[in-house]
């Protein structure tokens, strides 16, 4: 076992483990701030794929996050106002089952990757960077200008979706399922990693000229992964929601970008559990910080500066060395 | 006589004031060598991108294999068969040489969109890599990181990438720029047993190794070709040694 691969099974355990200890001692809140780091490290996943995989550095993923939240808050809504979404040409009735909720959350996600991927991967760089965080700018004043699901204000949805055979209002229980959500997203990327579709890409982003001589299309690669990684946050997105039983436009603001972007930034960009510890530190500081300050996070600044001038490949790069080219 | 495999036609390419290519017309024959020489800004490097569908053409046609490529970028060219290796070492200097040869068998046979098989145990693309690394003579290093192989290592490993992909053309833009003596009298031979497989458009400024090489040698100077023929021919072209090749030869 490789030294990474320690390290990552420490930070799985080390997040069931706090989940666990707090369900034992009856801290439902500890385990509710442990679920929202399996939440946003599942964000963080995804964006990973495009950032980490992909060289792709989008300030867009909030899309992503809120689609996820907005599908989760419309179908919910719905369902627990008894009216129907759509009723002509045929009826679409809203759902509390979280995983029709989740499949729905994907498959939008899905939809807007390819749109805005298809679009911005013609440009790259900065020019990426910028359309990425327009098009975010463009789905949170649509959200906010739309009353029908709260506008500005959000919806609320009073009780949490249901999961079969499970009790989804048990603090330990929800948690349980965005942490076996977190693994296996955790597995399907370490997969891509080294599938052939991951080889590509990620020889794409260390040299585009080559991918294209021996016949791969670069615009290809980064569209499909660009696509996989915005179903991945969006699934995040509908969790999230779940979680607060609120959705707002702040989901697709740009600075839910930026803090996804930061999970990975501090937790080790392109390293499979880099968004899990960048997320976890994130929640920690928030969490202990945010008491003393409401500026808590001038020393998150502090800490992300110490992070990419000292310690390249972030966190984990720090704990478990240079990455290894795996085979 | 037999159709060219490459057969480039009337090429023109200007930037502003510039003449990069002027009517530039040059064919690749099945089973040769041939050289293309020129002193620096001749217009090498852009003929090469004209050919290998990183830059078109204001004028002229490329054609390969019978089939006009002109309208065609650098991807649907590399899957027609040209198979290129780069000036500058252009490799994923992260992955390991292995990884390097694997992608080039993976572009060759195709199923990049595979998303759960790990690649590194497909025994197809290993074979093709390794058998790629072993004609380079880079076998021992398969392990190692790009990044760690010397300048060296670095070239041969652009022609296994090249091998990998089983071309019908082969464009090869300075393969022994940077290597020791021995280093490219080791290519020089490796690359005399390939004329067979796939004919090579080579692009040299080792004199020694474009002698020992060619089967016919082309010379470029400002853009425009003053000369095609045989070594000897070149050797006692009257313009060539006044534009070119005069103090080397003399």
């Amino acid at each position: 076992m490789t030294r990474e691969r320690l390290v990552n099974a420490v930070i799985l355990l080390g997040l069931l483990g706090t989940a666990l200890g707090a369900w034992a001692m009856d801290a439902p809140y500890t385990i509710t701030l442990a679920t929202k780091v399996a939440i946003l490290a599942l964000a963080g996943v995804g964006l990973n794929i495009a950032l980490g995989l992909g060289g792709l550095v989008s300030l867009g993923h909030a899309v992503f996050f809120g689609i996820g939240g907005y599908a989760m808050g419309i179908l919910a809504s719905h369902a627990q106002s008894y009216s129907p979404i759509l009723t002509t040409p045929f009826v679409i009735e809203g759902t509390k089952s979280m995983p029709v909720i989740w499949l729905v959350a994907i498959l939008a996600s899905a939809l807007a990757g390819l749109v805005i991927g298809a679009l911005s991967l013609r440009t790259s760089g900065v020019y990426f960077i910028m359309i990425t965080l327009a098009f975010g700018q463009m789905f949170f004043y649509f959200a906010i200008s739309w009353p029908a699901y709260g506008g500005e204000d959000g919806l609320s949805i009073y009780v949490r979706n249901g999961f079969p055979g499970l009790n989804t209002l048990d603090p330990i229980q929800f948690f349980l399922i965005c942490f076996v959500l977190l693994a296996l997203g955790l597995g399907l990327t370490a997969r891509l990693a080294r599938s052939a579709f991951g080889l590509a890409l990620t020889s794409a982003r260390q040299n585009a000229a080559r991918v294209q001589a021996v016949g791969i299309s670069p615009y290809r690669l980064r569209l499909v992964a660009f696509m996989l990684s915005g179903m991945v946050t969006g699934l995040a997105g509908a969790l999230y929601a779940d979680l607060n039983r609120f959705v707002s436009p702040t989901m697709f603001s740009w600075q839910t970008s930026g803090e996804i972007m930061v999970f990975i930034i501090l937790g080790g960009v392109g390293r499979l559990f880099g968004p899990v510890v960048g997320a976890a530190v994130f929640i920690v500081l928030e969490h202990v910080l945010g008491g003393l300050s409401e500026y808590w996070h001038i020393y998150l600044g502090a800490l992300l500066l110490l992070v990419v001038l000292f310690a390249r490949g972030g966190i984990i790069g720090l704990v478990a060395g240079r990455e290894v080219a795996h085979d | 006589m037999t159709e060219p495999v490459l057969d480039i036609h009337g090429i023109s390419k200007s930037f502003g004031a510039i003449e990069a290519s002027r009517n530039v017309s040059l064919d690749l024959r099945p089973g040769e060598i041939h050289a293309l020489i020129g002193p620096n800004g001749a217009g090498k490097s852009t003929l090469i991108a004209q050919i290998a569908g990183a830059l078109a053409p204001d004028a002229g046609q490329v054609m390969l294999n019978g089939a006009d490529v002109t309208a065609l970028g650098t991807v649907e060219r590399a899957r027609l068969g040209l198979g290129r290796t780069f000036q500058i070492s252009s490799l994923a200097m992260e992955h390991t040489v292995l990884q390097n040869a694997v992608l080039g068998a993976l572009g060759e046979r195709g199923g990049v969109f595979r998303f759960f098989r790990p690649i590194m145990s497909d025994p197809d693309l290993l074979r093709t890599a390794r058998a790629a690394l072993e004609r380079v003579g880079l076998q021992d290093h398969e392990r190692q990181r790009t990044a760690d192989l010397s300048h060296g290592q670095r070239r041969q490993l652009e022609v296994a990438v090249a091998l990998t992909l089983s071309p019908k053309v082969f464009l090869m833009d300075e393969p022994m720029a940077g290597l020791g003596a021995e280093g490219s009298q080791a290519l020089t031979g490796l690359l005399d047993g390939l004329r067979t497989e796939a004919p090579i458009l080579l692009v040299e400024h080792d004199m020694d190794a474009v002698f020992a090489l060619a089967d016919r040698i082309s010379v470029l100077v400002y853009g425009e070709i003053i000369a095609t023929g045989t070594p000897d021919e070149i050797r006692a072209d009257a313009r060539v040694r006044e534009a070119y090749l005069g103090e080397e030869v003399a």
